[in-house]
């Protein structure tokens, strides 16, 4: 019961390290990897702390092993702010979406790939698509319009080519 | 908490799965989204020698519609179950269920398979399987065979697989016209285990119940079927005198067990509005309402 090989894309770079078989992605994370912003809250698949985007789906990297992410590509929440302040970000320091701030992480991930997916999301959607993620503090309603914002925002953006276009038209 | 030690093996193709689970017995096990196994391997409650990944198999994950079938691989995930298309215009039954099952991260990776597979009586697709009168395929060292789903639940936590097979596939009949179907769960919370799950397939025929499969979660430790509910109904004229009698012959029928979601009686009278709700629902949906 050796270790084996495991060779994955973290936030872009190609990462390979030995690991125990038995190694959950969230620990292999923080620990071998020393990326501690994705947090561990239940350790029961319950809380969605940990969630990371694993080949463009948000998963909990704590229900996951290590050796499981051979060839994948994931992403956690310290590539989000790589270009400056991520639309989600900056929502949730507009909104006000945290408190103590320990869900922040997986709700971010959480919600960024929701958003790829549909980005003029109701509210209903977006309380549906963050339903696997726990906040003890704020009771969502802050968390919910920061995703609001941040949709808004990351909509407008990817639609002014478009606007862009017309307006030549016009003129 | 850390899972005790495991060997792992990610076969790429069904044969060399099985060859593995041949050849390591009771200690193998298989993962497939693993979001109830990790689980369990986290608390010990299993701790396999053996783990068998396959994830890496190619071609287990599909949902696609024959002239006879809906058929599914036993890899597809329960997001790409709620997000198809023909799932949700063919079979709602389904697609409730499929929507209903943990949270939206667990479902990116929990399997229709495992989750059948793993037999938990708690778990959604079991009963609604059941109601589908679903065929379940398997693939073992002398090849494929095809389990009706009512011989397939034989006890809690328990298949008719054998260890060294392989659940491949589900196939849901087509349903005739003049079907329709419905999953309705009573959970405390997203995430939950149902406190109460009720799944209805029915059929009717010149305005009477022609068949009719009821299918109950979380109250009893084998999945099982609601048949003397069933028996009532079937050749009957749909009317709320009925359903409330099925309703209560379904309440009787099961076997709940106080827990933190319940008394026994509380879970009965559960069952008993959640059939009646179920047979209307799915009744609405046989008439073209969805």
């Amino acid at each position: 019961m050796g270790t084996r090989t495991v060779n994955l894309t973290v936030n872009g770079q190609a990462v390979t390290r030995e690991v125990e078989p038995r190694l959950l992605l969230v620990h292999f994370i923080r620990e071998d990897l020393s990326l501690t912003g994705t947090h561990i809250g239940c350790d029961t698949t319950s809380c969605g702390a940990c969630t990371i985007i694993m080949d463009g789906k948000a998963v909990k990297s704590c229900t996951i092993f290590a050796v499981q992410a051979e060839g994948r590509s994931i992403e956690t929440i310290e590539d989000v702010a790589k270009d400056g302040l991520h639309p989600l970000q900056e929502g949730f320091w507009e909104k006000h979406g945290l408190q103590c701030g320990f869900c922040t992480p997986g709700m971010i991930m959480c919600s960024k790939a929701f958003l790829q997916e549909n980005d003029q999301p109701t509210e209903a959607e977006i309380r549906w698509a963050i339903s696997g993620n726990l906040c003890r503090c704020t009771g969502y309603v802050k968390i919910v319009e920061a995703i609001q914002y941040a949709a808004e925002k990351m909509h407008e953006k990817a639609n002014q080519p478009t606007q862009v276009q017309e307006q030549e038209v016009v003129a | 908490m850390i899972p005790g030690k495991f060997e792992y093996f990610a076969p790429t193709s069904v044969s060399e799965a099985i060859g593995l689970l041949g050849q390591y017995g009771s200690e193998a096990k298989i993962l497939a989204g693993g979001q109830s196994l990790i689980p369990a391997m986290r608390f010990r409650l299993a701790q396999p020698e053996i783990l068998v990944d396959i994830n890496r198999i190619q071609g287990l994950e599909y949902v696609r519609e024959t002239d006879d079938y809906l058929e599914i691989g036993a890899l597809t995930r329960e997001s790409a179950i709620e997000k198809s298309t023909i799932v949700q215009q063919r079979y709602p039954m389904l697609a409730d269920t499929a929507r209903v099952i943990a949270d939206p991260l667990v479902r990116n990776m929990a399997t229709i398979g495992g989750n059948l597979a793993h037999a938990d009586p708690a778990n959604d697709h079991p009963a609604t399987i059941l109601a589908y009168n679903a065929r379940i395929v398997a693939e073992g060292p002398g090849g494929e065979r095809i389990i009706p789903v009512d011989d397939f639940f034989i006890g809690i936590f328990e298949t008719s697989l054998e260890r060294d097979e392989i659940l491949k596939e589900i196939l849901i009949p087509s349903p005739p016209g003049g079907s329709g179907g419905a999953y309705l769960k009573i959970e405390r919370k997203v995430g939950d285990y149902a406190v109460v799950g009720v799944a209805v397939q029915l059929t009717m025929e010149d305005g009477l119940f022609k068949s009719i499969r009821i299918g109950l979660t979380n109250v009893s430790s084998t999945p099982m079927r609601a048949r003397a509910a069933e028996a009532l109904l079937v050749g009957q004229t749909p009317e709320e005198a009925l359903f409330d009698k099925a309703g209560r012959v379904a309440a009787a029928e099961c076997e709940p067990w106080a827990d933190l979601r319940g008394s026994e009686e509380y879970k009965r009278d559960l069952v008993r509005v959640v059939t009646k709700r179920a047979i209307r629902k799915a009744i609405e949906r046989a008439n073209g309402v969805l």
